[in-house]
């Protein structure tokens, strides 16, 4: 039997599941091998238990919790999808503020005021944190980066396919990017998230001119005081470094006290 | 005693599917009198505007890309425009040129998957692109063709398909190479085509006979089709109105059933998108593309929101022509590595282009260290949010004697993906639950 997979979505910009229906060349090989039982961007129907579920987006309401918790008692395997179910990703930088003030700058106090004390409607609006799934569910497998890469994607998808575990190597994006021979980014003077980052992308920022700011989360055993230490050796100030740590709010927590 | 005709339900469409974002759609109907219709946005808060803050000048556009991954190259030139409007910033012809470019990758890339996988299911009648796949092969393969094109076309341009990191304020950080713009322009050539073949398709589509005239929202731009600059252009004033005077546009409210904000301009509501540019800017459209509007019966002004999909067609085959041009003169003038420094500063940025889903805002402030300390997106969803809503609101009434409640509520699913709604900017979609 076919094993049955679906797709959900939570806060995100959608665009890990775009980059999976952009896996044109082989997208009807890989339907010809699973039974896609949801998947709201292309499929209007529903199903009542999946093998493989895979999640994008953050949590950010108690209504998204209570649905995510619904999701995995009916998944053998839930795969984070991309930066923001793995690690929160951009939109967890609104963290640093309390959700009234963000409702106060977005809606306006009236409106804020307004749209809180409806009752019916409060689940909308009833933003407290935002979460990886983790924080919430059990996770199985983690597709990094904003957004994922394809071809880790299609490595999960064969490795469950077949019975077994996916391997993805610990390797920093430095060392990717060393092979493709770039540039040191820190020899032009910027901040470069590379050696603590976990790698899989092939440096493809930096390949097309820019830095890594690390979309794809900080590595287990990263050091970060010694990268923090190389940053500002190389001419870095102490507030740009602070501000690439917040960016994809990857290293911020790693990055305490350092 | 009851009429046995007499009809009353609730439709309760909980997650529309088929469209980019979650949203709902509520409709109460007793004794056949439809008592209320509501449109709602439930997509979770994600705060772009406010956590912005304290971000250097080039981390904003490439940040706020995040905001939709369908329009993140929309979003990323947007907010480009902006910053460099805040930093007194003028790009170069070149640089525009490139922008061009990307921004009509993006068109087809999006138009094609919207028409394709989203639309077209609800015209044949299958709950997905899925069963096309075993009873109409072509359709799909050939959809999966033209996708692939429009993607590696923003790959070549922007460095990579979704968040493009190759363009930055004044210009590229990594230019595209003079063989991989020359295949992309034959691989255009020859796509022609599976081109002419999506106009035969849509030429079989049955599109529901209802009209409701609206205002028509879009850039306008004295000396081309306006998709990447223009001021913005009323179909109700026949006029426009500089970007930075947007607010006086959107006039942006809150309602409780939506967690976007809704729009309106000198109506209850407006419409933005495929189906406002081509109404308000037909005549700048290549004549390959006016051809198609004849072919497929377009005549602007339309006032049926159903034809926003062939508007899109349209689009495809104006932007297809009008890329093999643009990568001509491209490869014709030969690309320069240019400077990218800048001093940040304080100021005020105002920005806006088309995406494939109407006209998109942005504006961001800067303080006096040259960091972000404010910013606003208007996105085409949350402008078009509230039009969809009067259209559903003229529709249900209408049709309620002569339709179903299971009729209706494809109908209003259609609707809304009609207007290419785009709601992860804010929004999610439909189920649908009936109670009687």
């Amino acid at each position: 039997m076919k094993p049955k997979v679906a797709f959900f979505d939570f806060a995100s910009c959608e665009g890990c599941q775009l980059a999976i229906l952009n896996c044109e060349d082989i997208l009807l090989d890989i339907l010809g091998l699973v039974e896609l039982v949801e998947f709201r961007e292309a499929l209007s129907e529903k199903a009542p238990r999946y093998d493989v579920a895979f999640i994008e987006g953050s949590i950010h309401r108690d209504e998204d919790i209570e649905r995510i918790k619904d999701i995995r008692a009916r998944s053998t395997f839930l795969v984070a999808l991309g930066a923001c179910a793995c690690m929160g990703n951009v939109q967890a930088r609104s963290n640093f503020v309390a959700p009234a003030e963000n409702y106060k700058y977005v809606y306006g106090e009236e409106a804020r005021n307004r749209v809180q004390i409806d009752e019916e409607y409060w689940p909308l609006w009833g933003h407290t944190r935002v979460r990886p799934i983790d924080k919430v569910v059990k996770v199985d497998f983690y597709l990094r980066g904003c957004p994922i890469v394809p071809g880790e994607f299609l490595h999960l998808v064969k490795s469950l396919l077949h019975g077994t575990a996916p391997h993805t190597p610990p390797n920093a994006v430095c060392v990717e990017c060393k092979k493709n021979e770039n540039e040191c980014v820190y020899d032009r003077g910027e901040t470069c998230m590379g050696p603590i980052t976990w790698g899989g992308c092939n440096a493809v920022c930096v390949n097309n001119g820019y830095v890594c700011d690390g979309c794809r989360g900080v590595l287990p055993h990263a050091n970060i005081p010694a990268h923090k230490t190389l940053m500002l050796e190389k001419g870095i100030n102490d507030a740009d470094i602070r501000s690439r740590y917040r960016l994809f709010c990857s290293a911020e927590p790693a990055a305490k006290g350092a | 005693m009851q009429n046995a005709q007499s009809k009353t339900f609730n439709i309760d469409v909980h997650h529309v599917t088929r469209v980019e974002g979650h949203g709902r759609i509520r409709v109460n109907v007793r004794d056949n009198v439809v008592e209320d219709v509501k449109l709602c946005i439930t997509e979770a808060n994600r705060f772009f505007e406010n956590f912005v803050k304290g971000m250097r000048p080039e981390d904003v556009p490439w940040i706020v890309s995040r905001i939709c991954g369908i329009c993140c190259v929309g979003h990323q030139l947007a907010a480009t425009k902006t910053v460099e409007d805040a930093m007194g910033i003028v790009p170069s012809a070149q640089t525009i040129l490139l922008r061009k470019l990307l921004t009509e990758s993006q068109f087809l890339q999006s138009h094609v998957l919207h028409v394709y996988f989203l639309a077209v299911p609800d015209f044949v009648g299958v709950p997905s692109v899925l069963p096309l796949v075993k009873t109409h092969p072509d359709v799909v393969l050939r959809a999966l063709r033209l996708k692939k094109l429009a993607n590696d076309y923003t790959a070549v341009m922007g460095g990579r398909v979704l968040h493009p990191m190759a363009n930055t304020l004044k210009g590229w950080r990594k230019l595209p190479s003079k063989k991989a713009m020359e295949e992309i322009r034959d691989r255009l050539i020859a796509a022609v085509p599976d081109l002419l073949e999506t106009i035969a398709i849509v030429k079989t589509l049955k599109i529901p006979p209802y009209e409701r005239e609206t205002e028509y929202v879009s850039l306008k731009h004295p000396d081309e089709y306006a998709l990447y600059d223009g001021d913005v252009y009323s179909s109700d004033t026949k006029s426009s109105v500089p970007v930075n005077q947007y607010r006086a546009v959107t006039n942006e409210f809150t309602v409780a059933h939506s967690t976007t904000k809704w729009s309106k301009w000198h109506r209850d509501s407006y419409f933005a998108g495929a189906l406002a540019r081509v109404n308000n800017n037909f005549d700048q459209l290549r004549p390959e593309a006016k051809n198609v509007a004849a072919e497929l019966g377009f005549k602007a002004p339309c006032y049926n929101p159903y034809m926003n999909n062939v508007a899109q067609v349209i689009e495809i085959i104006h932007c297809a022509y009008n890329s093999i041009a643009m990568l001509e003169q491209a490869l014709n003038m030969g690309l320069v590595e240019e400077d990218l420094t800048f001093t940040a500063k304080a100021g005020e940025g105002f920005g806006s282009c088309e995406v494939p889903r109407g006209i998109l805002f942005h504006n961001y402030t800067f303080d006096a260290n040259g960091r972000c300390s404010g910013g606003n997106a208007i996105i085409p969803t949350s402008q078009n949010v509230n039009n969809i809503e009067q259209d559903m609101k003229a529709f249900v009434p209408k049709m309620l004697p002569v339709m179903s409640k299971e009729e209706l509520t494809l109908h209003m699913e259609m609707l809304l993906r009609a207007y290419d709604p785009c709601i992860s900017c804010s929004v999610h979609m439909l189920d649908v639950e009936f109670t009687e």
